[in-house]
Protein backbone atom coordinates (compact mmCIF):
# COMPACT_ATOMS: atom_id res chain seq x y z
CA UNK A 1 0.00 0.00 0.00
CA UNK A 2 1.84 3.03 -1.27
CA UNK A 3 -0.58 5.57 0.16
CA UNK A 4 -0.15 4.36 3.71
CA UNK A 5 3.63 4.82 3.62
CA UNK A 6 3.49 8.62 3.45
CA UNK A 7 2.05 11.35 5.60
CA UNK A 8 -1.05 13.11 4.33
CA UNK A 9 0.67 16.33 3.24
CA UNK A 10 -1.96 17.02 0.60
CA UNK A 11 -4.53 18.51 2.97
CA UNK A 12 -1.80 20.39 4.88
CA UNK A 13 -0.54 21.82 1.58
CA UNK A 14 -4.02 22.92 0.53
CA UNK A 15 -4.70 24.68 3.82
CA UNK A 16 -1.20 26.24 3.80
CA UNK A 17 -1.74 27.85 0.40
CA UNK A 18 -5.25 28.98 1.29
CA UNK A 19 -3.97 30.55 4.52
CA UNK A 20 -1.89 32.93 2.43
CA UNK A 21 -4.70 33.56 -0.07
CA UNK A 22 -7.31 34.29 2.63
CA UNK A 23 -4.79 36.36 4.55
CA UNK A 24 -4.48 38.66 1.54
CA UNK A 25 -8.26 38.77 0.99
CA UNK A 26 -9.17 39.34 4.63
CA UNK A 27 -6.51 41.95 5.30
CA UNK A 28 -7.28 43.61 1.96
CA UNK A 29 -10.90 44.08 3.06
CA UNK A 30 -9.57 45.41 6.36
CA UNK A 31 -7.49 48.02 4.55
CA UNK A 32 -10.53 48.99 2.46
CA UNK A 33 -12.78 49.57 5.47
CA UNK A 34 -9.99 51.41 7.31
CA UNK A 35 -9.84 53.69 4.26
CA UNK A 36 -13.63 54.08 4.34
CA UNK A 37 -13.34 55.62 7.80
CA UNK A 38 -11.21 58.33 6.21
CA UNK A 39 -13.02 58.54 2.88
CA UNK A 40 -16.59 57.32 3.31
CA UNK A 41 -17.25 57.67 -0.42
CA UNK A 42 -15.20 54.47 -0.87
CA UNK A 43 -18.44 52.55 -0.35
CA UNK A 44 -19.28 53.77 -3.89
CA UNK A 45 -22.83 54.46 -2.71
CA UNK A 46 -23.69 50.78 -2.85
CA UNK A 47 -25.07 48.75 0.05
CA UNK A 48 -22.69 45.89 -0.77
CA UNK A 49 -19.57 47.94 -0.11
CA UNK A 50 -20.90 49.70 2.97
CA UNK A 51 -18.83 49.56 6.15
CA UNK A 52 -21.52 47.73 8.12
CA UNK A 53 -21.51 44.80 5.70
CA UNK A 54 -17.80 44.65 4.94
CA UNK A 55 -16.68 44.80 8.57
CA UNK A 56 -18.10 41.33 9.41
CA UNK A 57 -16.66 40.10 6.12
CA UNK A 58 -13.24 41.35 7.24
CA UNK A 59 -13.47 39.75 10.70
CA UNK A 60 -14.79 36.44 9.36
CA UNK A 61 -12.15 36.35 6.63
CA UNK A 62 -9.18 37.01 8.89
CA UNK A 63 -10.35 34.91 11.86
CA UNK A 64 -12.02 31.93 10.24
CA UNK A 65 -10.59 31.90 6.71
CA UNK A 66 -6.99 32.99 7.35
CA UNK A 67 -6.67 31.90 11.01
CA UNK A 68 -8.86 28.84 10.52
CA UNK A 69 -6.90 27.59 7.51
CA UNK A 70 -3.64 28.14 9.40
CA UNK A 71 -4.99 26.11 12.32
CA UNK A 72 -6.16 23.27 10.08
CA UNK A 73 -2.79 23.18 8.28
CA UNK A 74 -0.63 23.27 11.39
CA UNK A 75 -2.76 20.93 13.51
CA UNK A 76 -2.86 18.33 10.72
CA UNK A 77 0.90 18.64 10.27
CA UNK A 78 1.76 18.60 13.96
CA UNK A 79 -0.52 15.69 14.84
CA UNK A 80 0.91 13.55 12.03
CA UNK A 81 4.55 14.32 12.76
CA UNK A 82 4.31 13.97 16.53
CA UNK A 83 2.17 10.81 16.38
CA UNK A 84 4.23 9.37 13.50
CA UNK A 85 1.14 8.19 11.65
CA UNK A 86 -0.78 9.24 8.56
CA UNK A 87 -3.88 11.35 9.18
CA UNK A 88 -6.97 9.32 10.05
CA UNK A 89 -9.59 9.12 7.25
CA UNK A 90 -8.18 10.86 4.17
CA UNK A 91 -11.57 11.49 2.62
CA UNK A 92 -12.92 13.10 5.77
CA UNK A 93 -9.81 15.29 5.88
CA UNK A 94 -10.46 16.31 2.27
CA UNK A 95 -14.06 17.08 3.26
CA UNK A 96 -12.83 19.43 6.00
CA UNK A 97 -10.80 21.32 3.40
CA UNK A 98 -13.50 21.69 0.77
CA UNK A 99 -16.25 22.16 3.35
CA UNK A 100 -14.33 24.93 5.08
CA UNK A 101 -13.59 26.68 1.77
CA UNK A 102 -17.30 26.49 0.93
CA UNK A 103 -18.16 28.09 4.29
CA UNK A 104 -15.75 30.93 3.50
CA UNK A 105 -17.10 31.49 0.01
CA UNK A 106 -20.69 31.48 1.32
CA UNK A 107 -19.66 34.04 3.94
CA UNK A 108 -18.06 36.20 1.26
CA UNK A 109 -21.31 36.13 -0.72
CA UNK A 110 -23.96 36.40 2.00
CA UNK A 111 -22.37 39.04 4.26
CA UNK A 112 -22.08 41.79 1.59
CA UNK A 113 -25.67 40.92 0.55
CA UNK A 114 -26.72 41.83 4.07
CA UNK A 115 -27.60 38.40 5.44
CA UNK A 116 -26.52 38.37 9.05
CA UNK A 117 -27.64 37.10 12.44
CA UNK A 118 -26.22 40.28 13.97
CA UNK A 119 -24.10 38.28 16.44
CA UNK A 120 -20.50 39.43 16.39
CA UNK A 121 -18.07 36.77 15.06
CA UNK A 122 -21.11 34.50 14.52
CA UNK A 123 -22.84 36.51 11.79
CA UNK A 124 -23.35 33.65 9.35
CA UNK A 125 -26.94 32.54 8.85
CA UNK A 126 -28.31 29.17 9.88
CA UNK A 127 -27.66 27.04 6.74
CA UNK A 128 -23.99 28.01 6.91
CA UNK A 129 -23.96 27.35 10.66
CA UNK A 130 -25.07 23.78 9.96
CA UNK A 131 -22.30 23.34 7.38
CA UNK A 132 -19.76 24.68 9.91
CA UNK A 133 -20.99 22.11 12.44
CA UNK A 134 -20.56 19.25 9.95
CA UNK A 135 -17.06 20.35 8.97
CA UNK A 136 -16.07 20.79 12.60
CA UNK A 137 -17.31 17.34 13.62
CA UNK A 138 -15.32 15.88 10.71
CA UNK A 139 -12.28 17.85 11.89
CA UNK A 140 -12.63 16.41 15.40
CA UNK A 141 -12.96 12.86 14.01
CA UNK A 142 -9.86 13.26 11.83
CA UNK A 143 -7.80 14.85 14.60
CA UNK A 144 -8.74 12.55 17.46
CA UNK A 145 -8.73 9.54 15.15
CA UNK A 146 -5.11 10.32 14.38
CA UNK A 147 -4.29 10.69 18.09
CA UNK A 148 -6.00 7.35 18.74
CA UNK A 149 -3.87 5.47 16.21
CA UNK A 150 -0.59 7.19 17.18
CA UNK A 151 2.63 5.15 17.28
CA UNK A 152 4.22 7.26 20.02
CA UNK A 153 3.00 6.64 23.57
CA UNK A 154 3.15 10.30 24.62
CA UNK A 155 0.71 12.90 23.29
CA UNK A 156 2.79 16.00 22.64
CA UNK A 157 1.53 19.13 24.43
CA UNK A 158 0.74 20.97 21.18
CA UNK A 159 -1.84 18.28 20.42
CA UNK A 160 -3.54 18.94 23.75
CA UNK A 161 -3.89 22.59 22.80
CA UNK A 162 -5.23 21.73 19.34
CA UNK A 163 -7.60 19.13 20.79
CA UNK A 164 -8.90 21.51 23.45
CA UNK A 165 -9.46 24.16 20.80
CA UNK A 166 -11.40 21.78 18.54
CA UNK A 167 -13.73 20.53 21.30
CA UNK A 168 -14.34 23.95 22.85
CA UNK A 169 -15.12 25.60 19.51
CA UNK A 170 -17.62 22.82 18.71
CA UNK A 171 -19.45 23.43 22.00
CA UNK A 172 -19.36 27.23 21.66
CA UNK A 173 -20.60 27.20 18.09
CA UNK A 174 -23.50 24.87 18.80
CA UNK A 175 -24.74 26.71 21.91
CA UNK A 176 -24.36 30.21 20.48
CA UNK A 177 -25.79 29.40 17.05
CA UNK A 178 -28.98 27.94 18.50
CA UNK A 179 -31.50 29.82 16.36
CA UNK A 180 -34.99 29.54 14.91
CA UNK A 181 -35.06 29.77 11.09
CA UNK A 182 -37.90 31.77 9.58
CA UNK A 183 -36.75 31.57 5.97
CA UNK A 184 -33.72 30.38 4.01
CA UNK A 185 -31.42 33.20 5.11
CA UNK A 186 -33.16 34.60 8.15
CA UNK A 187 -33.25 33.25 11.66
CA UNK A 188 -33.77 34.54 15.19
CA UNK A 189 -31.69 33.62 18.21
CA UNK A 190 -33.21 31.16 20.69
CA UNK A 191 -32.30 33.49 23.54
CA UNK A 192 -34.03 36.79 24.31
CA UNK A 193 -32.49 40.14 25.28
CA UNK A 194 -29.69 40.20 27.79
CA UNK A 195 -29.71 36.39 27.87
CA UNK A 196 -28.68 36.50 24.23
CA UNK A 197 -25.96 39.03 25.03
CA UNK A 198 -24.59 36.77 27.76
CA UNK A 199 -24.53 33.72 25.49
CA UNK A 200 -23.03 35.82 22.71
CA UNK A 201 -20.11 37.00 24.85
CA UNK A 202 -19.67 33.66 26.55
CA UNK A 203 -19.16 32.53 22.95
CA UNK A 204 -17.28 35.64 21.81
CA UNK A 205 -14.70 35.63 24.55
CA UNK A 206 -14.15 31.90 24.34
CA UNK A 207 -13.77 32.20 20.59
CA UNK A 208 -10.84 34.46 21.45
CA UNK A 209 -9.71 32.06 24.18
CA UNK A 210 -9.92 28.82 22.28
CA UNK A 211 -9.91 29.67 18.58
CA UNK A 212 -7.44 32.57 18.68
CA UNK A 213 -5.41 31.49 21.71
CA UNK A 214 -5.40 27.77 22.50
CA UNK A 215 -5.18 26.76 18.84
CA UNK A 216 -2.35 29.16 18.11
CA UNK A 217 -0.56 28.13 21.30
CA UNK A 218 -0.58 24.61 19.88
CA UNK A 219 1.11 26.08 16.82
CA UNK A 220 3.61 27.87 19.06
CA UNK A 221 4.50 24.76 21.08
CA UNK A 222 5.31 22.83 17.92
CA UNK A 223 6.86 25.37 15.55
CA UNK A 224 8.96 27.43 17.98
CA UNK A 225 10.93 24.39 19.23
CA UNK A 226 11.19 22.93 15.71
CA UNK A 227 12.40 26.15 14.13
CA UNK A 228 14.79 26.86 17.01
CA UNK A 229 16.05 23.26 17.02
CA UNK A 230 15.65 23.21 20.79
CA UNK A 231 13.04 21.68 23.09
CA UNK A 232 10.59 24.07 24.71
CA UNK A 233 12.13 25.84 27.73
CA UNK A 234 10.09 23.92 30.28
CA UNK A 235 7.87 21.10 29.12
CA UNK A 236 6.51 20.90 32.66
CA UNK A 237 5.38 24.52 32.45
CA UNK A 238 3.75 23.92 29.08
CA UNK A 239 1.59 21.17 30.61
CA UNK A 240 0.62 23.43 33.53
CA UNK A 241 -0.05 26.22 31.01
CA UNK A 242 -2.52 24.06 29.14
CA UNK A 243 -4.56 22.87 32.12
CA UNK A 244 -4.58 26.27 33.84
CA UNK A 245 -5.64 28.05 30.65
CA UNK A 246 -8.55 25.81 29.78
CA UNK A 247 -9.86 25.66 33.36
CA UNK A 248 -10.07 29.46 33.65
CA UNK A 249 -10.93 30.78 30.20
CA UNK A 250 -14.59 29.72 30.14
CA UNK A 251 -15.57 32.26 32.85
CA UNK A 252 -14.20 35.51 31.52
CA UNK A 253 -16.91 36.41 28.95
CA UNK A 254 -18.98 38.87 31.06
CA UNK A 255 -16.18 41.48 30.89
CA UNK A 256 -17.56 42.31 27.44
CA UNK A 257 -20.79 43.44 29.12
CA UNK A 258 -19.60 45.75 31.91
CA UNK A 259 -22.17 48.37 32.92
CA UNK A 260 -24.97 46.73 30.95
CA UNK A 261 -28.21 45.02 32.04
CA UNK A 262 -26.13 42.00 33.05
CA UNK A 263 -26.25 41.47 36.87
CA UNK A 264 -23.42 43.23 38.67
CA UNK A 265 -22.04 40.10 40.32
CA UNK A 266 -21.75 38.37 36.92
CA UNK A 267 -19.72 41.32 35.64
CA UNK A 268 -17.45 41.21 38.68
CA UNK A 269 -16.99 37.45 38.37
CA UNK A 270 -15.99 37.88 34.73
CA UNK A 271 -13.54 40.58 35.71
CA UNK A 272 -11.91 38.43 38.41
CA UNK A 273 -11.48 35.47 36.07
CA UNK A 274 -10.04 37.77 33.41
CA UNK A 275 -7.41 38.94 35.89
CA UNK A 276 -6.59 35.34 36.88
CA UNK A 277 -5.98 34.57 33.19
CA UNK A 278 -2.91 36.77 33.25
CA UNK A 279 -0.97 34.05 35.10
CA UNK A 280 -1.27 31.12 32.65
CA UNK A 281 -0.95 33.47 29.68
CA UNK A 282 2.32 34.93 30.86
CA UNK A 283 3.60 31.52 31.94
CA UNK A 284 3.13 30.33 28.37
CA UNK A 285 4.59 33.45 26.84
CA UNK A 286 7.74 33.25 28.98
CA UNK A 287 8.00 29.53 28.26
CA UNK A 288 7.94 30.14 24.51
CA UNK A 289 10.39 33.03 24.51
CA UNK A 290 12.80 31.32 26.92
CA UNK A 291 13.04 28.38 24.52
CA UNK A 292 15.73 30.52 22.89
CA UNK A 293 17.54 30.97 26.22
CA UNK A 294 21.22 30.42 25.57
CA UNK A 295 20.72 30.59 21.82
CA UNK A 296 19.55 34.16 21.34
CA UNK A 297 21.97 34.59 18.41
CA UNK A 298 19.59 32.47 16.33
CA UNK A 299 17.26 35.48 16.28
CA UNK A 300 19.87 37.51 14.41
CA UNK A 301 19.74 35.69 11.13
CA UNK A 302 16.58 33.59 11.21
CA UNK A 303 13.63 35.81 10.25
CA UNK A 304 11.19 32.90 10.75
CA UNK A 305 12.23 32.76 14.40
CA UNK A 306 11.87 36.54 14.53
CA UNK A 307 8.24 36.16 13.49
CA UNK A 308 7.61 33.43 16.06
CA UNK A 309 9.30 35.18 18.99
CA UNK A 310 7.86 38.61 18.15
CA UNK A 311 4.41 37.04 18.03
CA UNK A 312 5.00 35.81 21.58
CA UNK A 313 5.89 39.29 22.77
CA UNK A 314 2.64 40.59 21.27
CA UNK A 315 0.84 37.69 22.97
CA UNK A 316 2.36 38.81 26.27
CA UNK A 317 1.40 42.42 25.61
CA UNK A 318 -2.18 41.75 24.69
CA UNK A 319 -2.75 39.21 27.47
CA UNK A 320 -1.58 41.91 29.91
CA UNK A 321 -3.68 44.60 28.27
CA UNK A 322 -6.80 42.37 28.15
CA UNK A 323 -7.09 41.74 31.91
CA UNK A 324 -6.38 45.44 32.55
CA UNK A 325 -9.21 46.43 30.19
CA UNK A 326 -11.47 43.90 31.95
CA UNK A 327 -11.17 45.88 35.21
CA UNK A 328 -14.44 47.74 35.48
CA UNK A 329 -12.99 51.18 36.16
CA UNK A 330 -10.57 50.89 33.20
CA UNK A 331 -13.35 49.50 31.06
CA UNK A 332 -15.48 52.56 31.86
CA UNK A 333 -12.91 54.54 29.89
CA UNK A 334 -11.92 52.03 27.20
CA UNK A 335 -15.21 50.40 26.23
CA UNK A 336 -16.74 51.41 22.87
CA UNK A 337 -13.56 53.33 21.95
CA UNK A 338 -10.88 52.50 19.40
CA UNK A 339 -8.69 51.27 22.25
CA UNK A 340 -10.62 48.00 21.98
CA UNK A 341 -9.89 47.92 18.26
CA UNK A 342 -6.20 48.47 19.00
CA UNK A 343 -6.20 45.70 21.61
CA UNK A 344 -7.84 43.26 19.21
CA UNK A 345 -5.30 44.02 16.50
CA UNK A 346 -2.32 43.73 18.80
CA UNK A 347 -3.62 40.21 19.42
CA UNK A 348 -4.81 39.48 15.89
CA UNK A 349 -1.94 40.97 13.87
CA UNK A 350 0.85 40.77 16.43
CA UNK A 351 0.11 37.36 17.89
CA UNK A 352 -2.22 35.33 15.65
CA UNK A 353 -1.05 36.53 12.24
CA UNK A 354 2.65 36.57 13.08
CA UNK A 355 2.73 33.09 14.62
CA UNK A 356 0.78 31.83 11.58
CA UNK A 357 3.09 33.57 9.13
CA UNK A 358 6.15 32.10 10.85
CA UNK A 359 4.58 28.63 10.78
CA UNK A 360 3.61 28.99 7.12
CA UNK A 361 7.20 29.91 6.22
CA UNK A 362 8.18 26.69 7.97
CA UNK A 363 5.57 24.62 6.15
CA UNK A 364 5.62 25.98 2.56
CA UNK A 365 9.06 24.60 1.57
CA UNK A 366 8.39 21.27 3.30
CA UNK A 367 5.14 20.85 1.41
CA UNK A 368 6.99 21.11 -1.89
CA UNK A 369 10.15 19.11 -1.20
CA UNK A 370 12.43 22.06 -0.51
CA UNK A 371 14.50 22.90 2.54
CA UNK A 372 13.88 26.63 2.61
CA UNK A 373 11.95 29.50 1.12
CA UNK A 374 13.06 31.11 -2.15
CA UNK A 375 14.38 34.22 -0.38
CA UNK A 376 15.33 34.63 3.27
CA UNK A 377 15.88 38.34 2.62
CA UNK A 378 12.23 38.72 1.61
CA UNK A 379 11.10 36.99 4.82
CA UNK A 380 13.21 39.50 6.72
CA UNK A 381 11.67 42.35 4.75
CA UNK A 382 8.21 40.94 5.46
CA UNK A 383 9.06 40.78 9.14
CA UNK A 384 10.07 44.44 9.39
CA UNK A 385 7.22 45.76 7.24
CA UNK A 386 4.72 43.76 9.32
CA UNK A 387 6.22 44.71 12.69
CA UNK A 388 6.34 48.43 11.93
CA UNK A 389 2.80 48.16 10.54
CA UNK A 390 1.45 46.58 13.75
CA UNK A 391 3.20 49.11 15.97
CA UNK A 392 1.82 52.05 13.96
CA UNK A 393 -1.63 50.48 14.03
CA UNK A 394 -1.89 49.80 17.75
CA UNK A 395 -0.16 53.01 18.87
CA UNK A 396 -2.61 55.05 16.78
CA UNK A 397 -5.58 53.19 18.22
CA UNK A 398 -4.35 53.50 21.80
CA UNK A 399 -4.06 57.26 21.52
CA UNK A 400 -7.36 57.55 19.63
CA UNK A 401 -9.15 55.32 22.15
CA UNK A 402 -7.98 57.09 25.29
CA UNK A 403 -8.71 60.43 23.65
CA UNK A 404 -12.25 59.34 22.72
CA UNK A 405 -12.88 57.96 26.21
CA UNK A 406 -11.75 61.20 27.84
CA UNK A 407 -13.72 63.39 25.41
CA UNK A 408 -16.93 61.39 25.91
CA UNK A 409 -16.82 61.66 29.69
CA UNK A 410 -15.69 65.30 29.89
CA UNK A 411 -18.31 67.44 31.65
CA UNK A 412 -18.78 71.19 31.95
CA UNK A 413 -19.33 72.72 35.35
CA UNK A 414 -23.08 72.76 34.82
CA UNK A 415 -23.05 69.00 34.13
CA UNK A 416 -23.50 69.18 30.35
CA UNK A 417 -21.17 67.33 27.99
CA UNK A 418 -18.08 69.28 26.90
CA UNK A 419 -17.87 67.63 23.49
CA UNK A 420 -20.42 66.45 20.98
CA UNK A 421 -19.84 62.94 19.62
CA UNK A 422 -18.93 64.24 16.20
CA UNK A 423 -16.13 66.33 17.69
CA UNK A 424 -14.50 63.13 18.95
CA UNK A 425 -14.88 61.60 15.48
CA UNK A 426 -13.20 64.62 13.94
CA UNK A 427 -10.35 64.46 16.46
CA UNK A 428 -9.80 60.78 15.56
CA UNK A 429 -9.19 61.49 11.86
CA UNK A 430 -5.36 61.73 11.98
CA UNK A 431 -5.21 58.48 13.91
CA UNK A 432 -7.40 56.75 11.33
CA UNK A 433 -4.81 57.81 8.74
CA UNK A 434 -1.96 56.33 10.81
CA UNK A 435 -3.99 53.17 11.36
CA UNK A 436 -4.61 52.86 7.61
CA UNK A 437 -0.87 53.23 6.98
CA UNK A 438 -0.04 50.52 9.53
CA UNK A 439 -2.69 48.17 8.20
CA UNK A 440 -1.60 48.75 4.61
CA UNK A 441 1.97 47.92 5.58
CA UNK A 442 0.89 44.65 7.17
CA UNK A 443 -1.11 43.88 4.02
CA UNK A 444 1.94 44.62 1.83
CA UNK A 445 3.88 42.14 3.95
CA UNK A 446 1.35 39.47 2.94
CA UNK A 447 1.93 40.34 -0.73
CA UNK A 448 5.69 39.90 -0.21
CA UNK A 449 4.93 36.52 1.36
CA UNK A 450 2.75 35.53 -1.59
CA UNK A 451 5.53 36.45 -4.05
CA UNK A 452 8.10 34.51 -2.03
CA UNK A 453 5.75 31.52 -1.88
CA UNK A 454 5.08 31.57 -5.63
CA UNK A 455 8.83 31.69 -6.31
CA UNK A 456 9.41 28.82 -3.85
CA UNK A 457 6.66 26.64 -5.22
CA UNK A 458 6.94 27.37 -8.96
CA UNK A 459 8.07 24.31 -10.88
CA UNK A 460 8.12 22.19 -7.76
CA UNK A 461 6.23 18.95 -7.38
CA UNK A 462 3.92 18.43 -4.44
CA UNK A 463 5.85 16.42 -1.87
CA UNK A 464 4.52 13.81 0.53
CA UNK A 465 7.05 12.80 3.14
CA UNK A 466 7.49 9.10 3.93
CA UNK A 467 6.63 7.98 7.44
CA UNK A 468 9.84 7.03 9.26
CA UNK A 469 9.84 3.28 9.82
CA UNK A 470 11.08 3.29 13.40
CA UNK A 471 10.70 6.08 15.87
CA UNK A 472 14.08 6.95 17.27
CA UNK A 473 14.23 5.75 20.84
CA UNK A 474 15.30 8.23 23.43
CA UNK B 1 -30.86 35.99 33.90
CA UNK B 2 -32.22 32.46 33.65
CA UNK B 3 -29.51 31.89 31.05
CA UNK B 4 -27.00 31.51 33.89
CA UNK B 5 -28.84 28.31 34.84
CA UNK B 6 -27.68 26.98 31.49
CA UNK B 7 -24.25 28.56 31.15
CA UNK B 8 -22.94 27.93 34.67
CA UNK B 9 -23.87 24.20 34.73
CA UNK B 10 -22.51 23.91 31.20
CA UNK B 11 -19.20 25.40 32.28
CA UNK B 12 -19.12 23.23 35.41
CA UNK B 13 -19.77 20.10 33.34
CA UNK B 14 -17.02 21.21 30.99
CA UNK B 15 -14.63 21.72 33.89
CA UNK B 16 -15.49 18.21 35.11
CA UNK B 17 -14.81 16.78 31.66
CA UNK B 18 -11.48 18.59 31.60
CA UNK B 19 -10.73 17.13 35.04
CA UNK B 20 -11.53 13.65 33.71
CA UNK B 21 -9.19 14.23 30.75
CA UNK B 22 -6.46 15.33 33.15
CA UNK B 23 -7.06 12.28 35.36
CA UNK B 24 -6.93 10.03 32.28
CA UNK B 25 -3.67 11.58 31.12
CA UNK B 26 -2.05 11.21 34.53
CA UNK B 27 -3.20 7.60 34.83
CA UNK B 28 -1.84 6.84 31.35
CA UNK B 29 1.62 8.05 32.42
CA UNK B 30 1.48 10.97 30.00
CA UNK B 31 3.47 13.18 32.35
CA UNK B 32 6.03 10.72 33.68
CA UNK B 33 9.07 11.81 31.70
CA UNK B 34 8.51 15.41 30.74
CA UNK B 35 12.04 16.28 29.71
CA UNK B 36 12.24 13.52 27.15
CA UNK B 37 8.74 14.32 25.92
CA UNK B 38 9.77 17.87 25.06
CA UNK B 39 12.93 16.81 23.28
CA UNK B 40 11.43 13.95 21.29
CA UNK B 41 9.80 16.13 18.61
CA UNK B 42 13.29 17.25 17.60
CA UNK B 43 14.30 13.68 16.77
CA UNK B 44 11.72 13.66 14.01
CA UNK B 45 13.57 14.96 10.97
CA UNK B 46 10.90 16.55 8.79
CA UNK B 47 13.22 18.11 6.23
CA UNK B 48 12.44 16.86 2.75
CA UNK B 49 15.63 15.03 1.67
CA UNK B 50 15.88 11.53 2.99
CA UNK B 51 19.20 10.37 4.34
CA UNK B 52 20.40 13.78 5.51
CA UNK B 53 21.20 13.97 9.18
CA UNK B 54 19.10 16.40 11.16
CA UNK B 55 21.02 19.39 12.47
CA UNK B 56 23.22 18.68 15.42
CA UNK B 57 20.73 17.44 17.99
CA UNK B 58 23.38 16.21 20.40
CA UNK B 59 24.48 19.75 21.18
CA UNK B 60 20.95 21.13 21.45
CA UNK B 61 19.95 18.31 23.75
CA UNK B 62 22.81 18.86 26.14
CA UNK B 63 22.05 22.57 26.23
CA UNK B 64 18.40 21.91 26.93
CA UNK B 65 18.52 21.80 30.68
Amino acid sequence: MKAAATFNYRVVRQFTIMTIVWGIVGMGVGVLIAAQLLWPELNFDTPWFSYGRLRPLHTNAVIFAFGGSALFATSYYCVQRTCQVRLFADRLAAFTFWGWQLVIVLAAVTLPMGYTTGKEYAELEWPIDILITLVWVAYAVVFFGTIAKRKTPHIYVANWFFGGFILAVALLHIVNSCEIPVELFKSYSCYPGVQDAMVQWWYGHNAVGFFLTAGFLGMMYYFVPKQAGRPVYSYRLSVVHFWALIFTYMWAGPHHLHYTALPDWTQSLGMVFSLILLAPSWGGMINGVMTLSGAWEKLRDDPILKFLITSLSFYGMSTFEGPMMAIKTVNALSHYTDWTVGHVHSGALGWVAMISIGSMYYLVPRMFGKTEMYSTGLINLHFWVATIGVVLYIAAMWIAGVMQGLMWRALNEDGTLTYTFVESVKATYPFYAIRLTGGAMFFCGMLIMAYNTIKTVAGQRAYDAPIPTAVAAH
Amino acid sequence: MEILYLLIPLSVVLALLIAVALWWAVRRDQFDDLDAAGARILLDDDRPQAGVRPQDHSSSKSAAR
